[in-house]
């Protein structure tokens, strides 16, 4: 996606992005899966305030950059908000991100904080996320591979 | 003459106070920006699980993702360093463990895994990105994973499953 030439600080912007993300997941104890069921079984609000502080910040950044900034300075992209199609897929997949999270209090980016503040346990989270999207992914293709006539090789 | 009713629900919702969540919320919509700013990506981090298995499948599904999933791999690199970092500086020493069960972390990982991938987004890609960008498929998607694992966290506890 126009990312072949690169601008040389495209990557550590990206590594600055992540470890700015990281430390907040952290620092918000979301790394924490206990902090997370505490939420979901009523117990501690927190979480609404990093989620929607959180989107309170990316709204700001969505809404100003396309009428501050000509453009990103490190990619040839758009300022584009993040939309998605809507179709049952949306309610399916979050039904079932849903019985998994209500079920570990894991989500992915808390998964990999939570390696960063040192949670080994957390490896079977991640275990089962790739384990997860692979199957997810093989049967996508197949029923790809099924819907085209040009079936695409192994 | 403060009114006790605030600070008293306030205890009552928030018994950690609600100053870690609310500027970690705002930490973590700051590095998603940082991105969005610079390269103008929406950042998710459920992705990187199909991107990074394109290093190891050949399969077409994963292959659409060979050009995003270097930079993938630095974004969560950052994340997991980003929070070591809190760790080292906060006194705990990456010395944290969950006691959450493996069987439920492994579980809730696969269908993690299969349900983000197939409902678009997880919390930071709809949760933090999505619902930044005001996008009606993510408060769908959002409300949806919300009310799902509520209830089911709920049920769990109640049939005494713990931690």
């Amino acid at each position: 996606m126009a990312d072949a030439e690169r601008h040389p600080l495209f990557m550590p912007l990206i590594l600055l992005g992540g470890l700015v993300f990281g430390f907040g997941l952290a620092y918000s104890h979301m790394a924490r899966p206990e902090v997370v069921l505490d939420f979901l079984q009523f117990e501690d609000f927190g979480l609404v305030f990093v989620m929607f502080g959180g989107a309170a910040v990316t709204g700001v950044a969505y809404v100003l950059a396309p009428r501050l900034l000509d453009g990103p300075p490190l990619t040839r992209r758009r300022f584009e908000r993040r939309l998605k199609s809507f179709d049952r897929n949306v309610l399916v997949g979050g039904a079932v991100f849903g019985v998994g999270w209500g079920l570990s209090g894991i989500c992915p980016g808390a998964a990999y904080a939570s390696l960063g503040v040192g949670n080994v346990t957390i490896l079977w989270a991640l275990a089962g996320m790739f384990v997860g999207a692979y199957v997810q992914g093989v049967f996508r293709s197949r029923s790809d591979a099924g819907d085209a006539t040009t079936a695409g090789a192994d | 003459m403060i009114d006790p009713l605030p600070i008293q629900l306030l205890a009552e919702f928030f018994p950690n106070g609600v100053a870690r969540y609310a500027i970690g919320g705002l930490l973590v919509g700051l590095g998603a920006s940082i991105v969005y700013l610079g390269t103008g990506i929406s950042a998710g981090a459920s992705t990187f699980l199909e991107s990074t298995l394109s290093y190891v499948s050949g399969r077409s599904r994963f292959q659409q993702y060979v050009s995003s999933r270097d930079w993938r791999v630095v974004f969560t690199g950052g994340i997991v360093a980003g929070a070591a970092v809190y760790s080292l500086t906060s006194g705990d020493a990456l010395q944290y463990t969950t006691a959450v069960q493996p069987w439920r972390l492994f579980v809730g990982g696969v269908l993690v895994g299969v349900g983000t991938r197939v409902g678009k987004g997880c919390t930071s890609g709809h949760g933090i990105c999505g619902v930044g960008s005001a996008s009606r498929t993510s408060l769908v998607g959002v409300a949806t994973f919300l009310l799902v694992a509520i209830g089911v966290a709920q049920v769990v506890a109640a049939l005494g499953v713990s931690p």
